[in-house]
């Protein structure tokens, strides 16, 4: 299986006034398939929306960066090469991302007249790709603002498919819809990968609509990525303490009446990250070691990959212990 | 468990441009003491402005109908003065976001105590030991340092935490939470979540939780109600209405959500969008949108009425009634 999406090693700095510079992601490993959904999840200021950025090259980045073959260039002043037009990003807010005085059809057919094609032509095939995400053929002719939240991002993602891309990153697509809208937009962006054999990398906070939607996972936590894998067997057996943590963190609507499981302490700041595994402070299985030694992504066996010092190389993941004893206790 | 509160009919309508519209339709519900009571609808359901009502803190020309009494006393019908003297200290409210009900520049110390000095009529220094009690109370680690420190310096859970500290700080009977984790993360819900679990066990405190998210009313509502177009759609006990419910808008809620066991199954959205202001249909407010309408869905506005003991549903075809 060849990579449609691949990042190695990538590292972004935000540079600030009058502090030294924050490492938003500091040495994360993605790797996406053609017609795989990859769901990108973890805690706010994990870094997920920055690595979505900078793989689609909206921030520059440090370490390797291919998509389709090709090395990506971060977006600067002169035109994005060619073969980047297959690669397409779809925000969180579609009131922010549409532009409210100009007909929904021209900003959707934008894709089409950087292709050569005239106005009228540009309008009449973007009313295709609106009546291909489930809007009415007239809409080409309305104004954002005509629209719901959820119309919107429906919207949004017309216009992306206008450059017929291969890939997607979405970040929080969903995020800013209300509950039934939610479901329609996911299924639509399910349906549109397999239908037309994109790749796509789901970043979301919502763990259990990732679970629901990706064939694989990645955890990020404080700027890494520290497992990734199919998601059933991530979520059936998660290989790391912190993946672990945050599943049993989600409420379930079961009408049992079970708390969710607290994980203690907040996420550290990034500009001083902890010694040795990042996650180690709050972990429930840590080891002495733990603060000293930093451990990498190894691959496991079965296409998971983990960076904890519990599991092996090259070996099965390891179910991880029982930790009802420390996280199991009243935190509150 | 006598009612500490109990909505009566509540109607509120809402100025427009184009004359009044009405958010909240016909509400009636109780809250017992010590009972955490879920809100739970979509955006435009009426569930933010049923506690703004309560609270007296409706938008400028909007217009009430109905009770809620509250410890007694009717809170529609009060003077604004009377109601300065209930809110705050015998019913407080918690936001979704607490970057913004926190004040930015005003230190913790400042934030907690002033009311429990205007309430309360506390001196300086006992409304500083309260402070660092609620801080303690709350689990804010360094309490005594927390004081002097600014809403800036801490995350969004531990300012949630605190924004819960100055709503707790004259003792109030009833707690109004409007989306209170929507804005953190589902690490840090877990614990707020499990704060107004022990804060009700603890105090005996009512707290009216109102969320979009089933899941997190699964974990702490005693008893749910689900609005829709500003009227019940559904109340009961929380088991019964996330296992049993009876509403076919519950029932297309819980479809939506994603399967708790995963797998491939597409989501199953309920078709349409809700209601905006001014906009609810005629008859049951759902009709357009629902799969089990029958013609008389059309016209009647049907009220809840008593399915099982202490569940209600606002559908008389009943079409889930007969499915355990």
């Amino acid at each position: 299986m060849s990579a449609l999406l691949e990042a190695s090693g990538v590292s972004v700095d935000y540079h600030r006034r009058g502090a030294p510079a924050l490492r938003a992601v500091d040495g994360a490993d993605l790797s996406l398939a053609r017609g795989e959904i990859l769901g990108l999840v973890g805690e706010s200021g994990c870094g997920k929306s920055t690595l979505g950025r900078a793989v689609v090259g909206l921030l520059p980045a440090a370490g390797r960066i291919r998509f389709d073959g090709h090395p990506i260039v971060p977006l600067g002043r002169r035109r994005r090469a060619p073969g980047m037009r297959g690669l397409q990003m779809v925000f969180q807010d579609p009131y922010a991302s549409l532009n409210p005085r100009r007909w929904v059809g021209d900003q959707v057919g934008d894709g089409y007249l950087l292709g050569g094609a005239s106005r009228r032509e540009a309008l009449r095939r973007a009313g295709e790709l609106l009546e291909r995400v489930g809007l009415p053929a007239d809409a080409a002719r309305r104004y954002p603002h005509e629209f719901s939240g959820g119309q919107r991002q429906r919207i949004a993602i017309a216009r992306t498919l206008a450059a017929e891309p291969s890939c997607i990153v979405a970040d929080e697509p969903i995020s800013a819809l209300d509950a039934s809208a939610q479901a329609s937009v996911a299924n639509l962006l399910v349906d549109l990968v397999r239908e037309l054999d994109m790749g796509m990398v789901f970043i979301s906070h919502d763990l259990s609509v990732v679970r629901q939607i990706a064939d694989r996972t990645a955890v990020m936590y404080l700027g890494r990525v520290v497992e990734a894998g199919p998601t059933q067997e991530l979520w059936s057996s998660p290989a790391h303490p912190y993946t672990r943590a945050l599943i049993s963190a989600v409420p379930r609507a079961d009408g049992a009446g079970v708390l969710p499981v607290e994980l203690p302490g907040d996420v550290p700041d990034p500009a001083r990250p902890p010694s040795g595994c990042r996650f180690h402070p709050r972990c429930p299985l840590a080891r002495p070691e733990c603060s000293r030694d930093d451990p990498p992504l190894v691959v496991l066996r079965d296409g998971r990959s983990a960076a904890c010092v519990l599991q092996n190389a090259g070996e099965p993941a390891r179910p991880l212990a029982d930790s009802t004893t420390h996280i199991g206790k009243d935190a509150t | 468990m006598g009612a500490l509160l109990e909505v009566e009919d509540l109607t509120v309508w809402l100025a427009t441009r184009r004359g009044p519209r009405m958010a909240v339709d016909g509400l009636s519900f109780q809250v017992g003491s010590g009972e955490i009571f879920g809100i739970a609808g979509e955006s435009g359901s009426g569930k933010t402005m049923t506690a703004m009502a309560l609270l007296g803190l409706l938008p400028h020309a909007a217009r009430t109908s109905g009770k809620a009494v509250f410890e007694g006393r009717d809170l529609l019908s009060m003077s604004a003065r009377q109601l300065r003297a209930v809110r705050g200290r015998r019913i407080a409210m918690v936001s979704q976001d607490p970057s913004t009900s926190l004040h930015p520049m005003l230190s913790i110390e400042t934030q907690l105590t002033e009311h429990m000095r205007h309430h309360l009529g506390l001196g300086r220094s006992e409304a500083r030991g309260r402070a660092v009690e609620l801080l303690a109370t709350v689990r804010i680690p360094d309490p005594e340092q927390a004081l002097g420190a600014h809403a800036a310096q801490f995350s969004g859970g531990m300012r949630q935490r605190i924004a819960i500290a100055v709503a707790l700080a004259c003792e109030p009977r009833l707690l109004l939470a409007d989306e209170p984790t929507t804005a953190l993360d589902v690490t840090v819900q877990a614990g707020i979540l499990r704060l107004l679990h022990r804060l009700r066990a603890e105090r005996e405190l009512a707290v009216v939780v109102i969320t979009h998210d089933l899941g997190v009313l699964s974990a702490v509502a005693d008893r749910i109600c689900v609005m829709y177009g500003g009227r019940t759609a559904e109340v009961g006990p929380r088991e019964n209405v996330l296992t049993r419910p009876r509403h076919p808008y519950t029932r297309g809620l819980l479809d939506a959500l994603p399967h708790p066991e995963g797998g491939a199954a597409a989501l199953r959205p309920i078709p349409g969008s809700p209601p905006s202001l001014g906009e609810v249909p005629e008859g049951c407010p759902f009709h357009p949108r629902c799969g089990y309408a029958v013609p008389d869905c059309r016209t009647e506005r049907p009220a809840p009425v008593l399915v099982e003991p202490g569940h209600a549903s606002a559908c008389p075809p009943d079409p889930l009634g007969g499915i355990a």
